[in-house]
């Protein structure tokens, strides 16, 4: 005299739909694509140089130069800053948290100081690539 | 056993992810600054070769791309399973490979640049 159990029915594909925080862990998921694109890129990158020419640097730096690529681009950078590098730097605390003996180190330190860092690190590989 | 193993993938996919997040933005504006014609001088070929073909240089790139590959891989895993893929062990293995494989690519190519 076994019922059948009701499941409850879950889309696989759009279960987060229902959920603001669901939501936004998944757009936090989805920059593992744009980390993907562009260590690809930097690879193909690689491989230009690595045939040793400046015409294939040329050729690959060119490549990027369409209205498509710069929408990407700007796409890109927009959200990977909000979704992985604000969101990354903001759950850094919780991840590892700082504690002196008793005294337990304020998150905010720990943020604040990561954007320093960032910001230094950033102005570093600007100054790398001859921006200024 | 498996508790280690856990610690190594997870220590990865946090070095990958912090030093994504701290290096990509900038790579990003580079990228965007090249697609619109305003290719930085530190780009042009001379300048770049040189760096990459720098061991401090190599070392840069080969970490940051690497640990990258696999930070990608270790969230596209949880994707995959987010999005009702049950069959974790040949995802894993899928996903871990390509960030594999991609690293070698990489190693490859920096180890040509000269």
């Amino acid at each position: 005299m076994s019922r059948q159990p009701y499941i409850r029915p879950i889309s696989k594909t759009t279960w987060y739909m229902r959920n603001g925080r669901y939501k936004v862990y998944m757009r936090r998921e989805m920059t593992c694509l744009l980390v993907a694109v562009y260590s690809v890129l930097l690879i193909v990158g690689l491989a230009a140089l690595a045939e040793g020419s400046a015409e294939s640097w040329d050729a690959f730096l060119a490549s990027q130069q369409n209205p498509f690529m710069i929408g990407f681009h700007a796409l890109a950078l927009i959200y990977f800053l909000i979704y992985q590098t604000f969101a990354w730097f903001e759950l850094a605390p919780k991840a590892m948290p700082l504690q002196f003996g008793e005294r337990k180190l304020p998150d905010s330190y720990i943020v604040i100081a990561h954007y320093i860092a960032w910001a230094v690190l950033s102005i570093f590989i600007f100054w790398l690539a001859g921006v200024f | 056993m498996a508790v280690a193993k856990k610690a190594i993938v997870w220590g990865l996919f946090a070095a990958g992810g912090t030093l994504s997040s701290f290096v990509f933005p900038a790579l990003i504006l580079l990228f965007l600054l090249v697609a619109t014609g305003n290719t930085p001088f530190g780009l042009e070929f001379d300048r770049i070769n040189a760096f990459a073909a720098s061991l401090l240089g190599k070392a840069c790139l080969f970490v940051v791309i690497s640990l990258s590959l696999w930070h990608a891989a270790h969230r596209l895993r949880v994707v995959f399973h987010d999005f009702g893929v049950r069959k974790d062990a040949i995802v894993a293995m899928a996903v871990y490979l390509l960030a594999g494989i991609g690293t070698l690519v990489a190693a490859f190519y920096l180890y040509q640049i000269h």
